[in-house]
This record gives C-alpha cells, structure tokens and sequence, in this order.
C-alpha cells in the first residue's frame, strides 16, 4: 500500500515537471546561495584563525618590554637567570608579516608544521638564513619573490597568508632591526624561576580576535545577504510546494478514502519532502560552492583592501557548511511546507477540498502581520536611539528591513483599496482591476515581500557604494596633489635625482615613512616636508588653527580619522611616538587604509628615524610637462618603469582596488534580485492555475483572452513598481543605517551621503522588469488556454 | 676522552648543518672545509686553552663526578657543555656559526635524572669565557661552571658548578687536588689507525662536595670529579660507528682513562694510565682490553652494562659494573652514561659512556 500511495504521489511530479523543476530550483538556489556566502565566511575565518594561532599565540603566554624595547641582551639575561623564554622578532616588510623564531628555543607548541626542526635535513639551511617558510599562494602574489629575493622559500601550508616564517638571524636582516626583539614566548612546559624582573611585564596568551573583530561586520553582511537570498528562496520553495498540496488535494482525499492512514500519508509526503530537499539541497551546496570560488577571490581583495586581512583566493571544501547547507535545505523544506503538511495530517477522509485556502489562509493573516511589523520599526528606531556598537547597527537593519517587509502588504492592500474607489467612475473593468489586484495580494504578498528586500537591498548598498565612491574620488583628488611620484633605488640615486630636479620643476617634496606599532596596531608614520601643496590640499577633518606650522615645528602630528575613532584621540590628545609623545592638531580622512597612520614634520621624522632612506619624492610641476620630464627621467637616469608614477596612474590604480572592493556586494545583490525575480514567477504560476474560476466570468463577459493576459501582465508590473516605491524609502534608510552607524563602527570612517536618483530610475526599471519577466510566461499560457478550459469552469465541480 | 661525546658534539653540528642524521656515524669521518685541524707538534697553554676554539668544529667541556651522599647513598652527576660549529670563527650575533648544547644529569641506583640545553652563539645565551684575571666562566642559561680562583692558581682549580632541570638540580664546590693531565701525546690523542685525532686534556683530581636537589628532598655530597677537554674537527675514521670510554679512580690514587672506538673489525683502543702524582702514561693502541660481559635492555636497545677491562703488561683486570644500568640520556642524540663500581685487581670508582647502540 505503501508503495502505491507513494507512486501515487510521485505521479503527480511526473505530469507537473515544470513544478518540480521550480521546487527544486528554487531549494537548490536558495541553498547555494545561502552555503556560498557560507563557504567564504568560513575559508576567510580559518584564515583568521591561522594568523591567530600561528607560533602558538593563543596558547603561549609571552614577555614584552614595558617601554616596548626588548633586545637580544635582555633575552640572554632572562636565559641566564633560568627563564625558559624564545625569541620572538615580528615586522612588516614590503606589506608581509615577517616572523623570526629562534629553533633552538623555540617552545614545542609554538612550533609550526613544515617548519624545519632540531634533528631535521633543511635546520642547517633554516638557521643559516636561507630557508624560510611562506603560505603557498603567497609566493605568486606580485612583490613577494622580490621581497624574498636570494632566500629560499618554501611553502607551508599551515602558514596564514602574506605571513613569513623565518629564522631569526634572516628576520633581522629582512626587517633591518639588527638585536632587536619583539617579544619573549614562555616554554610552558618548564618551571619559572621566579617573578619578572622590572621593566617587563606578562602578557597571557588569548587568541588574538582583532582581525576576526575588525571584520566582523563584513561577515555579518555577507551573512545577512546570504540569509536574505534564502529567505526569497524559501518563498519560492513555499509558492511550489503550495501549488502541489492544493492540486493533490482530491489525490489526498482518494487515497484515505481507499483507507491509507492519515498518519502514513503524512509520512510519505514527508519523506518525498525531505528526498527533494537532499537531492536539491545538493545541488545547492554544489552551486554555492561555484559561488564561493568565484567571489573568493574578490571577497579576500575587499578584506586584503578594507582591513588588511590576509585571505587565501582560494576555497577549501569544507564539512562544515556543506553539512550547514544541506541542514538549511532541509530546514527550509519543511518550514515551507509546514502548513501544508499539518493539513495533510488532519484532513478528514471524506472532507470536500476548499480550494485556494493556503492562499486565503496567508491574507487573513495580514493584520496581524502588519502589526507585527511596525513592533519591528519601532524596535529598529529604539536601537537606534539607544543601542551602539556594530550589533546595534544590525539590528536597526534587521528591523527596518523585516518591520517593512511584514507592513507592505497591509499597506499595498490600502493602496489599492483606495485606487479601487478612485477607479469606480473610470468603469467597471477598471473596477475589476484593482478589486483582482486585491484578491491576488494574499498569494502574491510573499513574493513581493520578498522584491522589496532585494530592492531596498540594491537601493541601500548602492547608495553607499556611490557616496563611497564619490566621497573616494574627491578626498584622491585632494591628496594626491603632486603631479608626479618618484622612488629612486639608492639614496646616492635619490640625491642626484633631487639635485637634477630642483631647478626644472615647481617643488620636490621628499615622502618618507616607517612601518611601526601605532598603539599596539601595525601602523605608519610618514614625515612630510612644509609647503603649500599639503596646507591647500590635504584633506583635514578638523584641525587646531596654525596646524601646519606646529607640524612643521615638530611639535605636533597628524593622524589619521582610524586612529582617531579606535584610540579616541582628539584634537590636543597626545599620541605616543617612537622618539617621544606628540599632541594632535589634525585629523585628516584616510579612506581604504585599514591601519591608523601619523604625520610629523620631516625634520622631527630625520631626528627619529635616523636610519630611514629618503628614497621617494613628489614632483610640483605644470600638468602639461608631466610627460615630457617623466620620459627625460627615464633616459637620463635610467629609472625603471614602477619608479615614476603619475598623480593618473596612482588614482586609477586607487580607484581599481576600490571598485574590487566592491564587486562582491555588486554580485550579490544582482543575484538576490534575480532570486526575488524567480520567486514571484513562481507564485504567479502558482495563482495562475487556480486563477481560472476568477477569469472565466470576466471572460464569458467577453473580454478577450489576450486582453486579459494584458490585464494580468499590467497588474504584475503595477505591483512590482508599487513594491519600488516603497522600496526607495527603505532602502535610503538602509544606506543611511550602513554609511552612519555600520561603516562608523566596522571600517573606522566615516562618509557623507549622497544620493543618486539617477540610479533610483533604473531601481523601477528593474522592478518593472522582474514583474514582466514574471508574469509573462503565465499571461502567454493564459492567451493560449484553449476556451473550452475556461468553459470548464463553468461546468466543473468546483 | 668520551668517544661518545665526540659522537654527540659532531651529531649535533650535523644536526645543525642540516646533514642527514639518519646517514649515521659515518658522516662523522666526513672532512668540513675551512676548519682547523689538531696538530701533534702544538704545545697546549693555559689558561688559555681552558676558553673555546671556535675554529675547531666541536668542543666540550665534560665534567663527570662519583658522589656519595650523607644519606650513605651513591651518586653519579654529569655536566657537560658541547659546541659545534656549522663554520670557523665566532660572529656576534644570532648570525653566529656557533652553537652549544648542554647535558646534565644525576644517576642514583634506581633514578636517572636528565637535562638538556641548546643554545645559539654569539648572543650570550651560552659560551665559554676566560677574562684577563683568568676568571673562567662556561654556561649555558642558568647552568654555570665558575672559576673561583686564587691567584697563582690555575683557572680550573676551584669551581662552582650548578645546573637544575625540571625535576633535579645541584650545585657543587669543586677543588682540584692534582695536576692538568695531557692525554695522548703531550694533549693530541689519536683516535684511529687513520690517524684522526683531538686535542684533549683532563683534570681528573678534583674533589667535590655540594648539594643535589632530588624530588625526596635536597642531599649532601662529597666525592670526586673529572673534567675532561677536548676539541677536533674530524674526530672519527669513516668506519667508526660508537665508542665505549671510561675514565676510573682506584683507590690507590691511580686513575685510567679508556677508550673502544668501535667498527667493523677489531677496533681501536688507547687510553692513559695517571699515576697518583698525576703523571700521564700513554697506552699503547689495543693494549688496553674492553669486553662487555652482560647487557641490559635500556631504551629498547642491548647496552652492555658489565664490562671486563684488562692491561697485561700492568696485571690490570677489573670488573666495572653500572651503579644503574638505565642511566640513559635520552637527549637530542641519545647515549648512555653512567657511574660504574670497579673490583678486581683495582678497586675504584669511575664513569662509563656508551654511543653508537
């Protein structure tokens, strides 16, 4: 009996293929999408994790200088006095992280796979400098094998990336900081021999979460959008497996008739529920993977550029979200078919089908739905007012975005009631318009719920992208006023450049800086020289008055809007230097530097760091001449051709990783529009079956099927444009919540907002679009229905 | 000297210069370039040849003590300090070529405690220092050979030596009683028919007493010592795969130092008979006799821990036995070492070193 009913069932998927095809296509979407954003969120954090746990940092308790100066002396005195400690020597280089380890001492746990140990063949070549070990990909990316050059590298896949593991004798050299020592790791396993001398000082081992922090917001985004997709999957999904319950109604009634339990058909159905789900939810997993793969790469040049997070470009299969993916399937399946099922369950054998009571069902809910939305807005505003920090930002976007979402079909059904009144003097097929678009609402609600999310979405982060964008090319165009940029390789080089250059151009500016710890951060301190070209053009957020003459003075610094937001350093606070504290007199915008940065004069810079090269020069000069002197510096210095730089090249160069920047957010919303697309096609075939004793009156009236198909198609886009109006709003406080208060928190900035309506233009184009598109394959089956099926109504059962 | 030392200094400078462990003992026959040889015509001064010779490749200060303590007990303690080079010369800095490694141990009858050090050259983690008071400091962390020297005396004639590891420590006060002992010909000991060889001096006549720091509590000891000095850089003939060595007390105050470097075939061994009054006699090669006559299962490996030493032209024939068979080090290159008993025609109390089991 078992076997009949279930191929009874089935049966009806083999004369609907085009229903199973959306069920499963809108399943294994919505999991792809959703398991995609997954996979990278996962590939980006055991990045994270790599670099945290890379030599046993969580674990390891290590000793650091109070005064941040600990030398290879002190290390020998702490050796001496029975302190198990290990050198530990950490820099930057040429944007890679240079770690040197001493092997000798080098406590077990802090050891890293494929590192070269006592006992092992390549020690010899590890100690001698020449050996050192990088992450795999690492040594394609642009710049590293010249940064390495005459070592030998070898790859070690436990390493995070852009990170370098060397001996410590080779990390000084690389680093130029010849006895010097970051920090003192403690073997565990061996006893202390007693409290720390002075000047030193404990710090216990915890996992370093700044990099998982700092980008906690981007995951959350891509978490939201992943979520956002699956949830207009799932309306999909709900609109398919809808279709099918009501059509299966009689075949339900048959069956318990022919004394099949109520409990066993709940089963099989059940069972064919969770079958689709874990063949589309493979699928799914599959597409998110081809998702994750292709975004990857932008995805870890967004974090590379927003945050200087290191993340491989390529993605690793994983359990975790393929299990997580196929989990959300299944999840997503029976929440979608919930209410079908129950009724399954409780259907009396020999009651009469109601038919469209799934849909009526949804309407009745309406009212309490959006009441329950604007308890959601109300909560969003609250958390505005109240909350702070980057889940505050959330969750003022959590509930704005679903307070409107649950309002819009109240407030569509208000729309077009008071439409429906205005039209009653227009006639009686006007009439007939709205009062259709009305009955439609309740099965279309989700749907259009579901292009209001994407659209807003679109609006929202397209609003930000743009003030981004053109916040970004202005500030370029403010700090990127010298016409031409120099490097010379040698400071003999640099001498005879500036010596040839001073009398031929307006101004050489000399541009040094030093990679260092700016209040525990990785940072750069630049030191630039007094003239005009930064007091007219640099861009300061705010400034003590004569700042630039105090800077020049050596008596104050600069810093960037990140270190002013992190360290909450105003105007007049004192910032800590290497070479002494300085007050600031200016905070200037820094867009798309993850790290803070301070300014001083170039002298206070000389006295410093004495031992940092000018090597690089900005050129004044008139625009017309850029060419012509770059082409002489060429020939008559041999310069290659990375050392001159035009102020066209580096803002162009700015402006590419900026755009990859935000590729990723580019190519989620589309696809979450094109899901949202998907979804309302999905519950107008839906409707457009049971539809049919609607239009049949009207056609029997003696509109034509074409004119109704019309009709139809109009009414679709009429909803889909309405959805965009209210979309607009919404997505314009989106964009404000995301350049306001998420920004602020996740990125250290800042941006003013400005709009595009230009852009809001193609927003109802596209909602437009995705109506048409969804309703004309059911207007053309409707045209082409042939009159006897409309005929049928009359004489049908139902 | 301990051939096994000499294993161990050239492993770990194997180690360190990244030549295959695994290729075993014949490496350590293998010539490196650059470094400086011994030779049989330099005559040893001190005290400057009690500090390094970082031209040479290996290096040890070895010291070995049999002890009793006031509970009546026996002790042995071991403190040495290796160096190995991957280049001639010494650099300041970690770009040093030098590298050094530590060993100390305390053996009881049914304990054997273990230590070890590594260090890197040229940052004063370790190293070896004679400053012009002729003050002698060799160390490693807090490990520490101290010279506390009157003047007039030699640098090693009193010493304070400490070391500790994480269930054991010591520190002793050692005074030496006898003269610096050259070994082999006036201090260049030949260790193979091939003619590889070291240069190598002892002082065998120290007296001790100190503490030991045992997990049962803290023992007073007193004893005797024997350092031993040596330094080559191509210390073993290519078929030469372990050696056995023993330096012995006899209770007349005689003193042997004993050496099988083990191959293929019949062997080599020399050694140097000490008189009381510290007057070195050279064995001639293979008139010392060294058969193993019952051996025990240490480290999963057949040690032989009875020996039977003979020298028939001195009526010389003795029986060692190991206070503990398990002494064994179970360090970076592990070996065996250990405080032995001596009966027979001599009675006495030594140290044996085994390598290459």
């Amino acid at each position: 009996m078992i076997r009949a009913s279930l191929a009874a069932l089935l049966s009806h998927w083999w004369r609907h293929p085009l229903q199973l095809a959306m069920l499963l296509a809108g399943l294994a979407l919505a999991t792809g999408l959703w398991s995609g954003v997954q996979a990278i969120n996962a590939e980006a954090r055991a990045a994270y994790t790599r670099a945290e746990t890379v030599l046993g940092q969580d674990q390891l308790d290590r000793i650091v200088a109070t005064d941040g100066r600990l030398t290879v002396a002190r290390f020998a005195e702490l050796r001496q006095a029975g302190w198990p400690v290990s050198p530990l020597l950490e820099g930057r280089r040429a944007g890679l992280r240079i770690l040197g380890v001493e092997p000798l001492t080098l406590p077990r746990a802090a050891a890293v796979p494929g590192m070269p140990m006592l006992g092992s063949d390549d020690l010899g070549e590890f100690l001698a400098g020449r050996l050192v070990l990088v992450a795999p990909e690492t040594l394609d990316r642009p710049g590293v094998a010249e940064a390495l050059a005459g070592l030998k590298p070898q790859a070690a896949p436990d390493l995070p990336p852009m990170t370098v593991l060397a001996d410590i004798a080779a990390a000084e050299t690389l680093l130029g900081a010849r006895g010097e020592v970051t920090a003192l790791l403690i073997d565990p396993g061996r006893p202390l021999p007693g409290p720390l001398p002075s000047g030193l000082e404990r710090r216990v081992a915890v996992a370093d979460q700044g990099l998982a922090r700092l980008t906690d917001s981007f995951h959350l985004n891509l978490t939201a959008f992943g979520f956002l997709a699956f949830a207009v999957g799932i309306f999909i999904v709900h609109a398919a497996i809808g279709l099918a319950f009501e059509q299966r109604r009689p075949m339900f009634r048959t069956l318990r008739a022919l004394g099949v339990p109520a409990r066993t058909l709940g089963g099989l159905v059940l069972a064919e529920l969770l079958g689709f789900a874990l063949i589309a939810g493979l699928f799914g997993v599959g597409l998110g993977y081809g998702v994750a793969a292709a975004l990857l790469p932008d995805v870890a040049a967004t974090l590379g550029g927003l945050y200087g997070a290191a993340v491989p470009g390529v993605l690793e299969l994983r359990a975790g979200w393929i299990v997580a993916g196929l989990g959300m399937a299944v999840a997503g399946t029976l929440a979608a078919a919930g209410q079908g099922l129950w009724q399954v369950w409780r259907l009396p054998p020999l009651a009469s089908a109601t038919p469209r009571a799934w849909a009526v069902a949804a309407g009745a809910t309406r009212r309490l739905q959006a009441l329950c939305g604007l308890g959601l807005l109300t909560l969003a505003g609250g958390a505005l007012g109240f909350g702070s920090g980057l889940w505050a930002g959330f969750a003022v976007l959590a509930g704005l975005l679903l307070g409107a979402a649950l309002v819009l079909p109240g407030l569509m059904a208000l729309v077009l009631a008071a439409a429906g009144a205005r039209a009653r003097a227009r006639g009686v097929l006007s009439q007939w318009f709205w009062a259709d678009a009305r009955q439609q609402l309740p099965g279309l609600s989700l749907a259009l719920m579901a292009l209001l999310l994407a659209l807003a979405a679109n609006v929202g982060v397209g609003t930000m992208v743009g003030s981004f964008r053109a916040t970004f090319t202005g500030w370029l165009d403010q700090r990127l006023a010298s016409e031409l940029y120099l490097t010379a390789e040698t400071p003999a080089e640099a001498a005879r450049l500036r010596e040839w250059l001073e009398p031929r151009v307006l101004a050489v500016l000399p541009i040094v800086s030093t990679e260092t710890n700016l209040l525990g951060q990785p940072g750069d301190i630049y030191g630039i020289a007094d003239h005009a070209t930064y007091r007219d053009h640099w861009p300061l957020l705010s400034a003590l008055p004569e700042v630039w003459e105090a800077v020049a003075r050596g008596e104050a610094a600069l810093i960037n809007e990140q270190l002013s937001r992190r360290a909450g350093l105003g105007l007049g606070a004192v910032l800590d230097l290497p070479g002494g504290a300085l007050p600031v007199a200016g905070v200037y915008s820094d867009y798309g530097n993850p790290s803070p940065q301070a300014i001083i004069g170039l002298e206070a810079f000389g006295t410093r760091f004495p031992e940092v090269q000018v090597l690089r020069f900005a050129l004044r000069l008139p625009a017309t001449e850029v060419e012509a002197l770059a082409t002489i510096l060429r020939a008559e210095f041999g310069l290659r051709e990375t050392a001159i730089v035009d102020q066209a090249g580096i803002k162009a160069f700015s402006l590419r990783v900026f755009e990859r920047t935000f590729a990723v957010t580019g190519a989620l919303n589309t696809l979450t529009l094109a899901v949202a697309a998907l979804a309302m096609l999905a519950s107008l075939v839906t409707l457009s079956a049971s539809r049919l004793p609607q239009l049949a009156p009207v056609w029997a009236m003696g509109l034509t099927q074409a004119g109704l198909a019309g009709l139809d198609l109009a009414r679709t886009v009429m909803l889909a444009l309405l959805t965009a109006v209210a979309a607009l709003p919404l997505g314009l406080a989106l964009a404000w919540v995301l350049l306001a208060v998420v920004n602020v928190e996740a990125f250290g900035w800042r941006l003013p907002m400005q709009a595009f309506p230009g852009d809001w233009l193609w927003l109802f184009a596209a909602a437009g679009l995705a109506g048409g598109l969804a309703a004309l394959w059911p207007a053309v089956t409707l045209m082409r229905r042939r009159p006897a099926d409309l005929l049928r109504v009359f004489a049908n059962e139902r | 000297m301990n051939a096994k030392t000499i294993l161990v200094g050239v492993w770990l400078g194997l180690a360190l210069a990244g030549a295959a462990v695994a290729q075993g003992f014949a490496d350590l026959g293998a010539t490196v370039e650059g470094f400086a040889l011994p030779d049989r015509d330099r005559v040893l001064e001190f005290p400057e040849d009690h500090a390094a010779h970082p031209d040479f490749r290996i290096e040890w200060w070895y010291l070995t003590a049999n002890l009793t303590g006031d509970d009546g007990a026996e002790y042995g303690v071991q403190w040495t300090l290796f160096r190995s080079a991957t280049a001639p010369g010494e650099t300041e800095g970690w770009q040093s070529p030098q590298a050094w490694m530590g060993h100390a141990a305390v053996t009881t009858a049914d304990a054997h405690h273990v230590a070890e050090r590594l260090a890197r050259g040229g940052v004063g983690q370790a190293g070896v220092t004679l400053n012009s008071g002729a003050a002698f400091r060799a160390w490693i962390d807090d490990w520490e050979m101290l010279s506390d020297t009157a003047p007039g005396e030699d640098a090693l004639d009193r010493l304070a030596l400490t070391a500790r590891g994480d269930d054991f420590g010591y520190a002793l006060d050692l005074t030496a009683e006898g003269p610096l002992v050259l070994q082999g010909d006036g201090g260049y000991s030949v260790k193979s028919a091939d003619g590889q060889a070291s240069h190598y001096y002892s002082q065998p006549f120290y007296a001790v007493s100190g503490t030991l720091d045992l997990p049962g509590g803290p023992v007073a000891v007193t004893g005797h010592a024997w350092l031993d000095r040596e330094w080559s850089s191509q210390p073993l003939a290519e078929d030469q795969t372990g050696w056995d060595w023993f330096s012995l007390s006899f209770e007349g105050g005689e003193k042997l130092m004993g050496f099988d470097l083990r191959d293929g075939g019949e062997g080599f061994t020399s050694g140097t008979w000490i008189a009381a009054d510290g007057t070195p006699s050279r064995l001639v090669p293979g008139a010392l006799q060294a058969d193993p006559l019952e051996y025990a299962t240490v480290a999963g490996r057949e040690v032989p821990v009875v020996w039977r030493l003979r020298l028939d032209d001195r009526a010389f024939d003795v029986t060692l036995r190991a206070v503990n068979p398990g002494a064994w080090m179970a360090t970076l290159v592990p070996y065996w070492e250990g405080p032995v008993r001596v009966t027979g025609s001599h009675t006495g109390r030594g140290y044996l070193e085994m390598t290459g089991y």
